[in-house]
């Protein structure tokens, strides 16, 4: 029966709903967590457990289709691979994570609180695992509603105006997306019930070599938008730093260590392979805004005294370094940007627990006024100085393999991007190590004297993420064979 | 034909039958039994083709799939809207028998409208549809707004009537070959260029339905007459009899002018644009939530004259989706909306702690008008822009029409974040009338079927091809 009616993508999808569902019923917050963890890490299980099947691409249970809209040529069809992989296993990582680093954090309304999280895992990993066009739409959509309700619910003061922005920016970008789907639908070649299909086959087929098919520029920009604004690139960002700082730090964690690789898978998966001439065509533009970002996210970094902003504006300059790589458009680069998706996830994820915990304990968020909390609490100093020296992609750390074959994959393709591009690694380390410096070391103050060490929860969260920083910094050849396959693909593709 | 029939034999019963009926809520189970009745009638003649009624209609109406089905969907809204507003009908006035036999008739109206073969019949259900509505704006006798609203109402309806006659008059005349009134006949009697009477004559046609159905620039009518009318049936009007009026245009345009729409299909992209930004735009900055639906049921409305653009099979297909998406989703949101005091979008604040099941799924229909995916109105929107680019040409009106929807997000969450994220005021009796546990059952099923069918489009498209 498994392997044909039930698949890992089922699993990977319901598991989160049905149980995300049913905690909505939860009404006491003890149940409702201890739910919601188990719930959590069973679905890491699952997702453990078809990594073992990595190699084995035709193994029947990584696939599954169903007959949904026969006579549109849509159908619910799900399917394991590459990309997919590494970003599944992602999700399904970072979710016990963040339930078990907050596990003390009190919510109001938890069981609303807890099922809106278990939901949006299940929209997330329906995005990474949808091989059907319509589908992913319907995913895409679908992870934003109740990370909506998640922010304007438990957030900041501002939290209503700032998500709005957010839903709003990000649904125009979705319907755009939508218009091109619909102009490369209408010229995908027919099936047997119905005059188009919604296949990512068909879809893939459209725009390849020898078919008349038209307008493959102009779609191409429709699609971009909708992703650059969800990564979000330069010039489409300014609803990042309001909408991070905003969000209780749980949903922060979701945002930036999930839903931004939707924009970048988005692009790997459906714009590069859909589209291969006009990306070549439009490479500079997309590379030159990219880099762009880079360079004016890390200078504002530096100028941040919030700390929620900083990590913010770090991530932009994270994000459109790996879209910059990906446009580089070889093997080396997008191969670089398929294992950093995995370990910027993990990495900020790390530093918005840190954070979090200074924030819940002290309730400050300013730099200028903390200071010294390396004397009470060194566990979490070490802990913070090697995510954050994995942030700045130092040598032995995760980050680096990625970025230094993001680095050479753009060297490849233009020296001076590559070597303005490398102006941000200096720059990262220059606000990384500044905060760590002005908010850690020195001497405490009277705000920072109440600071208490991580207890056990957060500590092994946190040395989850350390030691993954480690094993993958000196280990990395898992990933690159698990990616190995759709990189090939691609290259191909675009040549 | 059964539906026809029985709609006006059904509307006769409830009028007599208001003169014995003595309590004021027994009116509405006779009418939901009436509905029923009616429905599974139609259902039947939708199957087997036959009609309970043998009259020769000499080719004046014209029955297929296309048509019974829409007739459906328009009876399974309006048994939803008796099902969940029938009650507050007693609130109006005393005539509540009075109130269920003019829909009734109006619901006559709608079927001669969807079925019509000739084009006196057209202007026979248009004029049996809008009548009773006259009637039904103006029914709340004490209210000056509402006298307001009927007059302004019956005026320019019988101005655009006058105008429809005309031309009607000048297509009939204007046929050199075939001077007929029947829709598949007119568009045989002339060459490559159309002669200027049938120009003239289409043109004055156009403008009568685009007042029907509240379309640029000649919507101005529209919000007050929603405003001023009982909300009860503001909810009625703005979902039914607008469904109505686009069966007719699409009906008429397709049988009788399809051949030739390269030259009027200009026109109507003016008229969608415009229809799409007045609509959008003024909705924003409304205040009050009856009055922003009136503004919202004008942008709803742009969305489905994209079918008109159109003209092809996912138009057609999706006019009927959109139809019933969209009247099951206002009718919903009216009727919640009934139940308060406050009919301002701060008076919708905090409702999630006082009624989280009305809240959830008001949410649901807001979602759905909308149009996010999962509810039947995205599904509705997705056909309406498929058929748009199927038809080639002016895909910067579909990308308009996407940023519309896009600006429409902001209105529709007001409510949400009214509702969910804002604080009740202080006085405690905040809003709710009368809500039974019956009438949360009720809401709920609508918000599951709007789900289902968001799902699983293909429970009411699939009808179309049976």
């Amino acid at each position: 029966m498994f392997g044909d009616s039930i698949t890992f993508p089922h699993l990977l999808i319901f598991f989160p709903l049905i149980a995300g569902l049913i905690t909505f019923f939860l009404r006491k917050e003890g149940t409702a967590k201890a739910w919601t963890l188990a719930a959590s890490i069973l679905t890491l299980a699952v997702s453990i457990a078809s990594l073992c099947y990595a190699n084995n691409a035709a193994y029947s249970g990584l696939t599954f289709s169903y007959e949904w809209m026969k006579y549109l040529g849509s159908s619910f069809a799900v399917s394991l691979d590459g990309v997919g992989r590494i970003l599944t296993f992602l999700t399904s990582i970072s979710f016990p994570l963040i339930f078990i680093a907050t596990y003390k954090t009190s919510y109001k309304s938890p069981n609303a609180f807890y099922g809106l999280m278990l939901l949006s895992q299940c929209g997330l990993m329906g995005v990474f695992l949808a091989t059907d066009t319509l589908l992913f739409y319907f995913f895409w959509e679908l992870a934003l509603i109740p990370v909506y309700f998640l922010c304007s619910r438990w957030g900041g003061e501002k939290r209503i105006q700032a998500t709005f922005k957010f839903f709003v920016y990000t649904f125009l970008g979705s319907l755009l997306m939508l218009v091109g789907i619909i102009y490369v639908y209408l010229q995908t070649a027919p099936t047997q019930f119905s005059h188009h299909s919604f296949s990512m086959s068909a879809f893939y087929n459209v725009f390849a070599a020898g078919s008349g098919a038209t307008g493959q520029n102009w779609l191409f920009w429709l699609f971009f938008v909708a992703f650059a604004i969800k990564m979000p690139i330069f010039p489409f960002h300014t609803w990042q730093p309001d909408a991070y700082e905003q969000s209780p730090t749980a949903v922060t964690m979701v945002l930036s260590g999930i839903m931004v690789k939707m924009g970048l898978f988005a692009v790997i998966r459906w714009l590069l392979p859909v589209f291969p001439l006009a990306a070549v065509k439009y490479q500079h533009i997309v590379v030159l805004l990219s880099v762009t970002g880079i360079i004016y996210a890390s200078l504002i970094a530096i100028r941040q005294d919030d700390l929620k902003r900083l990590v913010a504006y770090s991530s932009i300059a994270h994000i459109g370094l790996m879209c910059a790589a990906i446009f580089s458009l070889n093997q080396t680069g997008i191969q670089g940007v398929m294992l950093q998706m995995f370990n910027h996830g993990i990495n900020i994820i790390g530093l918005w627990i840190v954070l979090e915990l200074v924030e819940k304990q002290l309730g400050i968020r300013k730099i200028s006024e903390l200071s010294g909390i390396a004397n009470k609490a060194p566990m979490l100093t070490i802990a913070l100085v090697i995510i954050a020296f994995a942030n700045i992609a130092l040598p032995l750390t995760n980050a680096f393999i990625g970025e230094f074959l993001m680095f050479s994959g753009l060297f490849n393709y233009s020296v001076w991007f590559a070597a303005i591009a490398g102006i941000s690694i200096i720059l990262a380390a220059v606000y990384t190590l500044s905060m760590i410096q002005k908010v850690f070391y020195g001497e405490s103050n009277t705000a920072t004297a109440v600071i208490k060490d991580i207890s056990l929860n957060e500590g092994i969260a946190l040395g989850v993420i350390v030691v993954l920083i480690f094993v993958i910094g000196l280990h990395p050849q898992p990933f690159f064979d698990m990616a190995k396959e759709s990189v090939g693909v691609l290259t191909e593709r675009v040549k | 034909m059964n539906a026809i029939i029985l709609t006006a034999v059904w509307g006769i019963v409830m009028m007599f039958g208001g003169a014995f009926i003595q309590s004021k809520s027994t009116p509405k189970y006779l009418a939901i039994a009436g509905l029923v009745v009616i429905l599974l009638a139609n259902c039947y003649e939708l199957q087997g083709g036959i009609s309970f009624f043998a009259i020769d209609v000499k080719d004046a109406l014209h029955f297929n799939s296309f048509n019974l089905t829409f007739i459906n969907v328009v009876l399974i809204a309006t048994l939803f809207y008796f099902l969940l507003s029938g009650r507050d009908f007693e609130k109006v006035g005393a005539h509540v028998s009075e109130y269920f036999a003019l829909i009734f008739f109006i619901l006559c109206g709608v079927c001669i409208a969807a079925t019509f073969n000739t084009l006196l019949m057209l202007f026979l259900g248009i004029e049996i549809m809008s009548i009773p509505a006259y009637i039904l704006t103006g029914s709340d006798k004490r209210n000056l707004k509402s006298n307001e609203a009927a007059l302004k109402y019956f005026l320019m309806g019988a101005f655009s009537t006058g105008i429809m006659l005309m031309g009607i008059a000048f297509i009939y005349g204007g046929n050199t070959d075939v001077a007929s009134f029947n829709i598949t006949n007119i568009n045989l009697g002339y060459g490559p260029v159309m002669p200027k009477m049938i120009a003239v004559g289409l043109v004055f046609i156009l403008i009568a339905m685009s007042f029907k159905v509240s379309a640029a620039p000649f919507h101005f009518w529209t919000p007050d007459v929603y405003d001023g009318a009982p909300t009860v049936f503001t909810s009625f009007m703005a979902t039914i009899v607008k469904a109505g009026g686009f069966i007719a245009f699409i009906r008429l345009f397709e049988n009788a002018f399809g051949k030739i729409q390269p030259q009027w299909q200009s026109l109507i992209v003016i008229i969608t644009a415009a229809t799409l930004l007045i609509g959008n735009l003024t909705a924003v900055f409304q205040q009050s939530v009856k009055r922003m639906l009136a503004y919202s049921s004008i942008a709803q409305a742009g969305f489905m004259l994209l079918a008109l653009f159109a003209l092809n099979q996912p138009a057609k297909d999706g006019l009927i989706l959109y139809t019933g998406a969209y009247s099951i989703a206002t009718i919903g949101l009216f009727a919640i909306l009934i139940k308060m005091k406050d009919y301002t979008i701060d008076g919708f604040n905090g409702l999630a702690k006082q009624q989280p099941v009305l809240a959830i799924t008001a949410t649901v229909f807001l979602l759905s008008l909308t149009g996010v995916p999962l509810t039947a109105g995205f599904m509705g929107k997705f056909y309406m822009l498929l058929a748009a680019a199927q038809n080639g040409g002016s895909s910067w009106l579909i990308i308009f029409a996407v940023l519309c929807a896009a600006v429409s997000a902001y209105y529709y969450f007001k409510i949400i974040q009214a509702m969910f994220f804002k604080e009740s005021n202080a006085d405690a009796d905040n809003s709710m009338l009368d809500v039974t546990p019956a009438f949360k059952i009720l809401l709920v099923i609508t918000a599951v079927i709007i789900i289902v069918l968001g799902l699983f489009p293909g429970l009411v498209i699939d009808w179309l091809y049976y």
